[in-house]
C-alpha cells in the first residue's frame, strides 16, 4: 500500500470509526426488521439440500405464504447446511412461543402442506393449543430430540441453519465482528496468548497448534513490506465436506478469524484458497468480502484503528495435494502444484517467499468464538490434548448422515450409534474409515475410543479434516482399502518417486488379491513398499497413502488370507505400525 | 558455524548446509539421483533419507541444526533405500547395454552399488509406441520411458535457464517431463543449450548421436574431411580418458582426429581470431564511428542466438552479425582453403567438434550457414561424441604424441583461446579494439581484464578507458541472468538515456562454453573453473596473445579477404536475424 500521510490517516480512521457505528447499526436494523415476525421458516440450501431440490421448496414456501397472506408475519430464511444431509431437503418451522418443528425430505408439495396445516393454524390459535397435523405431514417430521442433535456441541456451526449466510446484518445481530472488534482493543500478543491458552489446533489434518503457528508468523519480519494469512479450503477427501459447509453457511466467520489472526500476527493481507468445484462457497465468500469491502471490515484503518488488510480469493483446480500446505502455495502463486521441502517453513519463507500462515476453514472458524468467550470457554471442552468441538462428515452405511460438530473425546461408539443411529442397513457394524484417504479404519472392537489426535493416530488413522465413514459387515475390507489407495493413486502428485512408483505398484498387487490371485509374497511386498513410502516419501500424501491398506491387514488380516492362493500370511513377518499425520509428524507417536 | 554429529563423527558447517553437504565433508556420499551441486534440492528421488533423532529426513534438503545427530545408515534407512531404488527401477528400462549414457548413468551406478540383482517389482515401463521418443531437435533427443523425474532438467530450463521448454505435465504414474501441452521440443521455446542433457543422470535427455554420419564421410574415399575444435573441447575431453578437468590437451586432441582419419585438422581457435577482427570493427564502426546501435552484444553462441531470437527479437539491431568461430571455419574451409589445396567443395566435409548441443542446430540456422554454396559445416559433435569414436576406434589416447594442428586455418592466438569460458570474448575483443583505437597493444599486466573474468558471477560488469573514452561493459552467462540485463538495457532505451552498456557478451551456459551443454558428464562449478584455468594456461602459453597478431590471419585478410567487414567478408562470414515463435503453432 501506498504510504499516507498522517493527516490522511487521521481522515481513514475517523472513516473506520464511523463505519463501525454503520456496522453496529446494521445489526441493530436486522433486529427492528425481524421483530414483527410471528414465525420463521428455515429452509437448508446448502449444497446436499439444494441439489435435492430445496430451491423449488422454497419458492413453494413462498408462493404458499404469499397466497395465504401469510407472507408479512412468516420469514423466509435460506440457511447454510443444517446437518442431517441425507434427509434433505430439510425446513424447520419455528413459531413464537411453540418448539421449532423439522421436517425431512421436504418437496414443494409439502411445503404447500406446512404451510396450510401447521404455520397458518398455529398462526391463528394460542400457542398452548395442540397443532392437528396430518398423517402424512407427521411421517415428514423429524424429532430434535434425536441424539444426532443433542449430543452435538456447535461452535464452529452455531449459526448454519439458523440464519441467512448472505446477510450480514445478521450476522452482526448475532455478535458477528464481536471477535474482532474486541481483538483490536487489545495488543497483538496478548490475542495471540488468548489463542494459544485455547489450545486451539489446526483441524486440516496434523493437529498443529494454531496459537504457536500463528506466533512464528508474528515473530518472521515482514518481507517487502508483507506477510500473508491463507485459508485452505481445498477439501479434497472423498466423503468430507465440513469445509463447503463451514465457507457456504458461515463465510463471514471464516474472514473475521483470519482477519483476528492477521492482527495477531502482523500479516498484511489474506488468501482464500477454495476449491473451484465448491461454487456455493466461494460464491458466499465474494460476497463476504465484497460487503466487509462495504463496510469498512476489510481495508485501511478498520475500524479507526492502525490496523490495515486486505483478502481475496483464489480457486483450486481440483488436485487433491494442492490441500497440502507447500503444495497449495505454488498453486497460489501459479505454479505447478507440488508440495516442497520444509523447512523452511511456510511461517518463514512461504507465499512468494514472504512469511504465511495456512489455516484449516474450520480452524479459522473457531477463531471469534474463542475471542468472544475467553480460552477458558473454549478449552473446557475436549479432552486434555484435543481442545473444543470438531466438525465430522459422517458418511456411508450410516442412518443418520450428514454434519456434525461434538466435543473433541466423543467415542467412536456415541458417533456411530448415537448420533449416527447405528448401520443404515441394521447389520452389524464392521469399522469407520477416518481422516480419508490418508486415514485408516478402526474396528467395531475400537468403539469405546474417544475421537482425539492423540487416539487416531495411535490405532493407525488420523483425525484428518473429519471425514468418517462407516461400514457394516458386507463391506470388503480389501476392496475399501483398494479404493482409497486407488484414490491416492491418482492423486499423487508425480513428484517423488515413492509415491508416484509406489502406490502405483501397491495398487497392482491389491488388485492382484482383490481378484483371488494373490500370494503371501505379495503381502510381503505390499509391507515392503508401505514401510518405503512412509519414510521416505516428501509429504503427508505419500507417507499416509499406504494407511488405509496397512490398518484393514492389521485388524482384518482374515479377510486378506482368505483371498490368497497359498493361504495365510507367513507370522514371521513383522506388524509394522502405521505412521500418520503430516510431514512433521512422521516417526513422532 | 553449526556443530553436529553424523555417525558419530563430530562436524562443523556453515549454517545453511544441507545433511547431504555436511555429510560429505567427514567423507560419508549420501547416495542421490535427483540432488546436483549446480541445483537446488528438487528433493524428489526419496534415495538420501537419513535419521535424525529417529526421524526419517531427507538430507538434501534439511539444513543442519546445532547438536543434530544424523544416522546415514542402518538397517531401516537402506532397507528403504533399497525398496525405492527397486522401484525406480521397474519404471524404467533395462536397456543398459545400448544406452548412449551408460558409462555416465547414475542410476546404473547406484543398482550397482546397492547390488540390485533382479526386478522384484513388476516392470511397469511403456513401450516406445505409448512414450515415443522425441527426436524433434536437431541437438537434444528425450526418451522419456528413461525419465526417472528427478526434476533436475526442469530446474535447470525453468530456473537457471529460464526457458522454460520442459516442464512436468500429468501427476501420478503418469507424470513426466515435456514442453507444455505435450508438443514436441522442436515446436517449444527449447534453445537447445543441452542443459538438460548435460544434467540428466539417466539416458532420457542426451545430445543428438551424429557420430555415424562421420564415420561415413570418414570411410568414404572420395570425401575429403575437415575437422576443427572449439576452445572448450580441449580442457574438457581429457576427462572421458581419467585426466584431471582443466588439462590441456589439444596436441592429443589433433593426433588422435588424424588417426580417426580426418584429411585436415583445424582449430575453431582460429576462428575466435577472425571473430574478433569482424566483431572488433563493427565495435568501433559502432563505438568510435557512431555507425549502428549500441551496445553491442556477442552473437556467438546459438542458443542466445535461438534465445533472443524468441524472446529478445527488438534487441536484434544490437546484435554482432559476425558468425559464430566455426561457421567461419567452416565458410573459410570451403572457400578459401579448399581453393588453395584444390579440392572441390562438393567433396569437402567440414565437422565441428564443440562443447555444444546448439551447434547442432546452428549449422542449419539460416541462409548464410551455405554461404560456401555447400552447408558450410555438414555435422557439428559434441566433446562427448568425439570421446567415444576415440574409445571405438581403439586409440589410446593417454599414450598419444602430441601433435600441431594443420594450416592455415589452425593457428590460434590467446585472444581465441579464451572463448571458451565467460567473459573471453569480451577479453579478446578489448585486447584487439585497444589496439587498433589507441595505435598501442595491450600492455601485458593489462590482458586479463579481471572483473569479467571468472564464474562466480552471473553478471559481470567493468569500465575501461578508450582513448579518453568511457567504454562499459557487460558479462552475463547462464541465460537466466540475461533477463535483468536486457530489461536494463531496454528500460534506458525507453527513457532516452543514452547506452547503458557499450559492450556485452552473452553465454547462454554457466561458465561459458567450458560448461557447455555437450561437455563430459557430472560438471560442477569445481570443474568449470577447473577447465577456465585450463584455457587461461593455454592463453598465457600461447606466443600471441591478440588476434590481430596471428600471422596466418594478416595472411587470410592480405590474400583473400581484404579487410574485415569487406563484401566478401559480409557475404561469407556474416549472418542476419529474425524473430522466431516459442511455439510455432
Amino acid at each position: 500500500m501506498a504510504e499516507l500521510t498522517q493527516d490522511q490517516i487521521e481522515k481513514l480512521k475517523a472513516l473506520g470509526r464511523t463505519q463501525k457505528e454503520n456496522l453496529l447499526k446494521l445489526g441493530e436494523e436486522f433486529k427492528e426488521r425481524v421483530k414483527d415476525y410471528k414465525a420463521s421458516i428455515y429452509t437448508c440450501n446448502a449444497t446436499s439440500c439444494h441439489s435435492g431440490g430445496a430451491a423449488n421448496v422454497i419458492e413453494a414456501f413462498k408462493e404458499s405464504l404469499a397466497t395465504m397472506g401469510l407472507d408479512k408475519d412468516v420469514r423466509m430464511v435460506c440457511t447454510g447446511c443444517m446437518g442431517l444431509c441425507a434427509s434433505g431437503p430439510l425446513a424447520r418451522v419455528e413459531i413464537k412461543g411453540r418448539k421449532p418443528m423439522l421436517y425431512e425430505h421436504v418437496t414443494p408439495d409439502v411445503a404447500r402442506i406446512i404451510v396450510s396445516e401447521h404455520v397458518a393454524p398455529a398462526l391463528k390459535q394460542n400457542a398452548d393449543e395442540e397443532l392437528r397435523l396430518s398423517d402424512f405431514l407427521k411421517k415428514k417430521e423429524l424429532s430434535l430430540d434425536l441424539p444426532f442433535f443433542t449430543k452435538q456441541r456447535k461452535i464452529v456451526l452455531r449459526l448454519l441453519g439458523h440464519s441467512d449466510p448472505e446477510d450480514l446484518g445478521e450476522y452482526i445481530a448475532n455478535g458477528g465482528y464481536q471477535g474482532l472488534m474486541k481483538a483490536l482493543t487489545m495488543k497483538p500478543e496478548e490475542v495471540l496468548d488468548i489463542i494459544k491458552r485455547s489450545g486451539l489446533r489446526g483441524r486440516g489434518g496434523a493437529g498443529f497448534p494454531t496459537g504457536t503457528k500463528w506466533e512464528m508468523l508474528s515473530k518472521a519480519p515482514l518481507v517487502d513490506g508483507e506477510k500473508f494469512m491463507v485459508c485452505n479450503g481445498d477439501e479434497g477427501d472423498p466423503g468430507a465436506y465440513m469445509d463447503s459447509c463451514i465457507l457456504g453457511g458461515g463465510s463471514h466467520a471464516v474472514l473475521e478469524g483470519m482477519m483476528i489472526g492477521a492482527y495477531a500476527t502482523g500479516a498484511t493481507s489474506g488468501w482464500f484458497y477454495i476449491r473451484a468445484e465448491y461454487p456455493l462457497a466461494i460464491q458466499r465468500m465474494e460476497l463476504a468480502i465484497k460487503q466487509a469491502k462495504r463496510y469498512g471490515i476489510l481495508g485501511r484503518n478498520i475500524f479507526g484503528t492502525d490496523f490495515n488488510f486486505m483478502a481475496d480469493i483464489r480457486y483450486g483446480a481440483g488436485a487433491f495435494v494442492c490441500g497440502e500446505e507447500t503444495a497449495l502455495l505454488a498453486s497460489l502463486e501459479g505454479k505447478r502444484g507440488t508440495p516442497h521441502p520444509r523447512p523452511p517453513y511456510p511461517t518463514q519463507k512461504g507465499l512468494f517467499d514472504k512469511p504465511t500462515a495456512i489455516n484449516n476453514v474450520e480452524t479459522l472458524a473457531n477463531i471469534a468464538p474463542i475471542m468472544v468467550n475467553g480460552p477458558e470457554w473454549f478449552s473446557e471442552v475436549g479432552t486434555a490434548t484435543s481442545k473444543g468441538t470438531k466438525v465430522f462428515a459422517i458418511t456411508g452405511k450410516v442412518k443418520h448422515s450428514g454434519l456434525v460438530e461434538v466435543p473433541m473425546g466423543t467415542t467412536v461408539g456415541e458417533m456411530v450409534n448415537d448420533i449416527g443411529g447405528g448401520t443404515s442397513s441394521g447389520k452389524p457394524f464392521k469399522a469407520v474409515q477416518t481422516g480419508g484417504p490418508s486415514g485408516g479404519v478402526i474396528p467395531a472392537s475400537e468403539l469405546h475410543m474417544p475421537l482425539c489426535y492423540e487416539e487416531l493416530k495411535k490405532i493407525g488413522s488420523m483425525m484428518g479434516s473429519g471425514g468418517m465413514i462407516i461400514m457394516d459387515q458386507d463391506d470388503s475390507m480389501v476392496e475399501i482399502a483398494k479404493f482409497y489407495l486407488g484414490f491416492t493413486v491418482d492423486e499423487s502428485c508425480g513428484k517423488c518417486a515413492p509415491c508416484r512408483i509406489g502406490g502405483y505398484q501397491m495398487l497392482q498387487l491389491m488388485n492382484k488379491i482383490a481378484a483371488g490371485k494373490g500370494t503371501k509374497a505379495d503381502v510381503v511386498k505390499i509391507k515392503e513398499i508401505g514401510n518405503a513410502m512412509r519414510k521416505a516419501s516428501l509429504c503427508g500424501l505419500g507417507q499416509t497413502a499406504p494407511n488405509p491398506v496397512l490398518s484393514t491387514m492389521k485388524f482384518f488380516k482374515d479377510e486378506y488370507d482368505a483371498l490368497l492362493i497359498d493361504g495365510n500370511e507367513p507370522d514371521e513377518v513383522k506388524e509394522d505400525k502405521p505412521v500418520t499425520g503430516c510431514t512433521i509428524n512422521i516417526k513422532n507417536n | 558455524m553449526v556443530k553436529l554429529t553424523i555417525d558419530s563423527h563430530v562436524v562443523e558447517v556453515p549454517e545453511g548446509t544441507s545433511i547431504l553437504d555436511a555429510a560429505k565433508s567427514v567423507q560419508i556420499k549420501i547416495p542421490t539421483l535427483c540432488h546436483h551441486p549446480d541445483l537446488p534440492p528438487t528433493a524428489s528421488c526419496g534415495i538420501c533419507i537419513v535419521k535424525v533423532n529417529g526421524r526419517m529426513l531427507r538430507s538434501c534438503c534439511t539444513p543442519v541444526t546445532e547438536g543434530m545427530e544424523v544416522i546415514t545408515r542402518d538397517p531401516d534407512i537402506i532397507e528403504a533405500r533399497r525398496t525405492v531404488l527397486k522401484l525406480t527401477l521397474s519404471k524404467h528400462p533395462n536397456e543398459c547395454l545400448t544406452c548412449l549414457k551408460n558409462e555416465t548413468c547414475e542410476l546404473r551406478k547406484l543398482t550397482a552399488d546397492f547390488g540390485i540383482r533382479e526386478d522384484e517389482f513388476e516392470k511397469i515401463t511403456c513401450s516406445r509406441e505409448e512414450q515415443p521418443t522425441d527426436d524433434s531437435t536437431k541437438s537434444i533427443v528425450l526418451d522419456p520411458r528413461k525419465c526417472i523425474l528427478c526434476g533436475r532438467c526442469v530446474e535447470v530450463c525453468q530456473n537457471v535457464q529460464n526457458v522454460w521448454a520442459l516442464s512436468m505435465l500429468q501427476r501420478g504414474i503418469k507424470t513426466h517431463i515435456s514442453p507444455a501441452a505435450d508438443e514436441k521440443l522442436g515446436n517449444s521455446p527449447c534453445i537447445k543449450c543441452g542443459q538438460c542433457t548435460a544434467h540428466c543422470p539417466t539416458g532420457a535427455l542426451t545430445e543428438r548421436d551424429d557420430t555415424k554420419y562421420v564415420w561415413d564421410m570418414l570411410q568414404d574415399p572420395e570425401k575429403f574431411c575437415v575437422v576443427q575444435i572449439a576452445p572448450a573441447v580441449r580442457v574438457a575431453i581429457g576427462e572421458a580418458f581419467g585426466y584431471k578437468p582443466g588439462e590441456v590437451t589439444t596436441g592429443k586432441i589433433y593426433a588422435a582426429l588424424r588417426r580417426l582419419g580426418f584429411n585436415a585438422v583445424f582449430d575453431t581457435n582460429f576462428g575466435a581470431d577472425v571473430t574478433i577482427m569482424e566483431e572488433g570493427s563493427e565495435f568501433i564502426e559502432r563505438f568510435v564511428n557512431g555507425k549502428g546501435t549500441l551496445p553491442l552484444i556477442t552473437s556467438c553462441c546459438p542458443a542466445w542466438v535461438d534465445y533472443m531470437e524468441k524472446y529478445y527479437s527488438d534487441m536484434i539491431p544490437h546484435f554482432s552479425s559476425c558468425k559464430s568461430p566455426h561457421e567461419i571455419v567452416g565458410a573459410l574451409a570451403k572457400t578459401y582453403y579448399a581453393n588453395k589445396i584444390n579440392v572441390p567443395t562438393e567433396k569437402m566435409r567440414v565437422i565441428s567438434i564443440m562443447p555444444c548441443t546448439a551447434k547442432k542446430f546452428e549449422i542449419l540456422r539460416s541462409e548464410e550457414m551455405f554461404s560456401s554454396g555447400f552447408q558450410d559445416v555438414d555435422v557439428s559433435l559434441t566433446t562427448r561424441e568425439l570421446a567415444r569414436m576415440i574409445k571405438q576406434a581403439g586409440i589410446d589416447f593417454i599414450n598419444l604424441p602430441e601433435e600441431e594442428a594443420d594450416s592455415p586455418l589452425g593457428s590460434y592466438t590467446g585472444a581465441g583461446t579464451v572463448f571458451g569460458f565467460t567473459g573471453g570474448v569480451m577479453e579478446a575483443a578489448l585486447r584487439t579494439v585497444h589496439a587498433v583505437v589507441t595505435g598501442k597493444e595491450m600492455p601485458e599486466d593489462a590482458l586479463e581484464v579481471t572483473p569479467i573474468l571468472g564464474i562466480d558471477k552471473g553478471i559481470k560488469e567493468m569500465k575501461m578507458d578508450l582513448n579518453g573514452k568511457e567504454v562499459r561493459i557487460a558479462v552475463a552467462h547462464g541465460i537466466g541472468h540475461v533477463q535483468a540485463l536486457l530489461e536494463k538495457v531496454r528500460e534506458a532505451e525507453q527513457r532516452g538515456i543514452g547506452p547503458l552498456y557499450h559492450f556485452i557478451e552473452v553465454m547462454a551456459c554457466d561458465g561459458g562454453c567450458i560448461g557447455g551443454g555437450g561437455q563430459p558428464m557430472g560438471v560442477t562449478d569445481n570443474i568449470r573453473k577447473a577447465r577456465m584455468e585450463g584455457l587461461m594456461n593455454d592463453d598465457r602459453n600461447s606466443k600471441q596473445r591478440c588476434s590481430h597478431l596471428n600471422p596466418d590471419i594478416k595472411k587470410l585478410y592480405d590474400e583473400f579477404l581484404g579487410s574485415p567487414l569487406s563484401g566478401r567478408s559480409r557475404r561469407l562470414l556474416h549472418t542476419h536475424y529474425q524473430e522466431r515463435k516459442l511455439y510455432n503453432k
